[in-house]
């Protein structure tokens, strides 16, 4: 683990030598290797939400959960590639909420900018609180510290302060370049601790088939029952499904959000960053059995082991709970711990009398049930590595949004170039104290983790909308995408008031204004919600820029599909050509989904 | 970019590998191997570990001197996507 550390700080002074020009330091000098950028745009994604949360979902609901990939991933990683990436790459925008400025006005790129600092602070805030959690729930340090005479309160300071020097260090000598690289690293790093994981625990459990014979139908069945809401475990019917997850979910979180984007703007050429997000898919399809599987093999073994437990929240999305560990829990089901008040120290049970699972330790606990020393320090390690490239996404993406779209924008304009670099650079550093103050505040206040993502998630969802507009529709307005934007985000506020899961109360799960429906699960609840924010500011935008005066074509060249010269890829043989890969992974993905039907 | 990241990744791979696999050679038939189902998963994951590095230190190796023969011509980009 020290070893990492080292090589992880060794990449930021080799590469600090590099950083001369702010563009050095934000765009890695728009000079990458495709292959880097491909494997950084989807470890940047690889966070302790996908690791941990995916692994959870697969203990929960079985093999259906590969739908956040294969519905909910690749489609929309696809579209960036082949469609969208040209208007990025080729406007000479630096950054997203730039590309809003270019294409719309000043006041929608702000409304973005702002919005967009403030959650990649947060959420590397939330990424640092559940790393530091999840050190103290695992026990995995306690013997140094009581060696060395420290109380165990300290383990948590320690890893919050110890992860936020290391991210801070290597971004602040590298930039950009830097934290790809060292996402990259990760990303190699989660596959060494993960797949033996998985080889070992599926040699435990009989192979596949022994897996399938040990679990219900359910579990190794993606697309069962899915014509109806109340027959398959998630609870949403096909529509809400492809729609909510595969459209606007998906698409606007793959094609809008800096935090990946940022990672294919960083290559050399417009091809390059075009194939980015299609090399990127290759290793995503497979990501199912790395981060999916685990969690379904912690259901199926079947020592019922006494593991340390952990509270999170409802969706199992996060480990964001208070939890003192209490006692060992017999009460789970394989090596999934049933869930314990973090309060009573009690185990908690559900309406009808069962113990409530703590999903969100699936992962961890196999790790340390079938892991001897060793192999069990890599495997640790490749946790920590996810939390940390998520983390230093967030914080590169919010030291370029904060420089360019708002300091250099709004307070300071046309200053030198080695003054950006130096405010980057100090960027860094207050994005990182931010972080910090988030994670702190998050173990004081056990409900602002799930109140903020609530939060995002109303900001975020009728994001994709006006892109799509921006890009493929020319009339579309500055004022019409402004109102557009706000519009969503209020329908996606009404439409949680209004709306609750069933076996949820009204309050943090929606139902706060009235209750009008109920869904089938919260997941259903979160999909709807994106359709009716993306569906309103879809129809506002539109009635809105009807009115206003569309801008001269001249002007949005570059910026508008049907203004804009196709990408020239007659020079390259038909196999190389990005459209090539694009359908070539449509198969693949097709293909994955009808041997896990 | 001057630093190829195959170098120091393939060096940090095989310098893990190294060590997994000499200390599970030093422990094999230890009885904490029960864990992972009988299997030395020190050894077998770090020779894994450390053939894998050491092919990407050598592609590494091989594409910068590749690059410093040919300096108008950089290395082709796509070529060396799946080098593991």
């Amino acid at each position: 683990m020290l070893l990492y550390f080292v090589f992880v700080l060794g990449i930021g002074f080799a590469l600090k030598r590099f950083m001369k020009t702010s563009k050095d330091f934000f765009q890695a000098g728009r000079a990458l290797p495709a292959w880097i950028c491909g494997l950084a745009f989807i470890s940047a994604n690889l966070g302790a939400q996908e690791v941990i949360g995916m692994g959870a979902s697969g203990a929960k609901y079985g093999i259906a959960t590969s739908h956040f990939y294969w519905i909910g991933a690749i489609p929309a990683m696809i579209f960036v590639g082949i469609f969208m990436m040209p208007f990025y790459y080729g406007s000479k925008a630096r950054s997203v909420p730039e590309f809003l400025r270019l294409r719309f006005d000043e006041k929608t790129r702000a409304l973005n900018a702002c919005s967009f600092a403030v959650m990649t602070v947060f959420s590397s805030g939330i990424s640092m609180y559940a790393m530091a959690r999840l050190i103290q729930t695992l026990h995995v340090f306690d013997y140094l510290f009581l060696s060395a005479g420290l109380p165990l309160g300290w383990i948590f300071h320690l890893s919050i302060i110890l992860s936020a020097i290391i991210v801070l260090g290597y971004i602040f000598l590298g930039g950009l370049t830097s934290a790809i690289y060292n996402e990259v690293l990760q990303f190699f790093l989660i596959i060494a601790g993960f797949l033996p994981l998985v080889i070992i625990g599926l040699r435990n459990v009989g192979g596949w088939s022994g897996l399938k014979a040990s679990l219900p139908q359910a579990y190794t069945h993606s697309w069962q029952g899915m014509t109806h809401a109340n027959t398959n475990p998630l609870g949403v019917e096909v529509f809400g499904l492809a729609m909510g997850l595969g459209f606007v979910l998906s698409f606007g979180y793959w094609c809008t959000d800096f935090l990946v984007i940022q990672t294919a703007m960083a290559t050399d050429s417009e091809e390059n960053a075009r194939r980015v997000p299609l090399i990127a898919a290759i290793p995503k399809m497979f990501f199912p059995f790395l981060v999916i599987l685990p969690g379904l093999l912690a259901i199926a073994a079947t020592t019922p082991h006494p593991v340390t437990v952990q509270r999170t929240d409802a969706s199992g999305a996060i480990v964001r709970e208070t939890t003192i560990p209490t006692q060992a829990e017999a009460e789970g089901q394989g090596l999934v711990p049933a869930k314990t008040n973090p309060l009573s120290g009690k185990i908690m049970l559900d309406a009808s009398g069962k113990p409530l699972l703590d999903y969100d330790l699936a992962i961890p606990s196999m790790l340390l049930h079938y892991f001897p020393t060793g192999i069990l320090g890599l495997g640790l390690t490749a946790l920590l590595a996810s939390f940390m490239s998520g983390m230093a996404g967030n914080v590169t993406a919010f030291n370029t949004v904060w420089t360019y779209d708002l300091y250099q924008s709004y307070i300071k304009k046309g200053a030198t170039d080695a003054h950006y670099l130096a405010m980057g650079r100090w960027a860094t550093v207050g994005g990182i104290l931010l972080s910090m103050a988030t994670a702190y505040a998050a173990s004081g206040f056990n409900n602002i983790m799930d109140t903020l993502q609530l939060v995002f998630s109303f900001v975020n969802a009728p994001l994709f909308a006006t892109f799509l507009l921006g890009m493929f529709w020319k009339r579309t307005t500055g004022n019409g995408a402004f109102t557009g934007l706000i519009s969503g985000t209020v329908a996606a506020i009404l439409h949680h008031g209004l709306t609750l899961p069933i076996e949820a109360h009204p309050g943090i799960h929606g139902g706060w204004i009235a209750v009008l429906h109920h869904y089938p699960s919260d997941m259903a609840q979160n999909f709807w919600t994106a359709i009716w924010a993306f569906g309103t500011n879809f129809v506002v935008t539109i009635i809105v820029s009807m009115f206003g005066k569309p801008r001269a074509e001249s002007e949005l060249v570059g910026l508008v599909y049907s203004l804009t010269p196709k990408p020239e890829m007659g020079h390259l043989p038909w196999w190389k050509r990005p459209e090539a890969l694009a359908v070539l992974l449509i198969v693949m993905v097709v293909g994955l989904n009808v041997i896990f039907r | 970019m001057n630093l190829d990241l195959r170098i120091p990744m393939g060096l940090m791979f095989t310098l893990v590998g190294l060590i997994l696999s000499v200390f599970g050679f030093m422990t094999s038939g230890d009885p904490m191997y029960m864990k992972s189902g009988g299997l030395n998963a020190n050894l077998d994951w770090g020779i894994v570990l450390l053939i894998f590095g050491g092919t990407m230190f050598l592609l590494g190796r091989v594409g910068q001197k590749k690059a410093m023969s040919a300096p108008s011509k950089p290395a082709e980009p796509g070529t060396v996507r799946r080098g593991h």
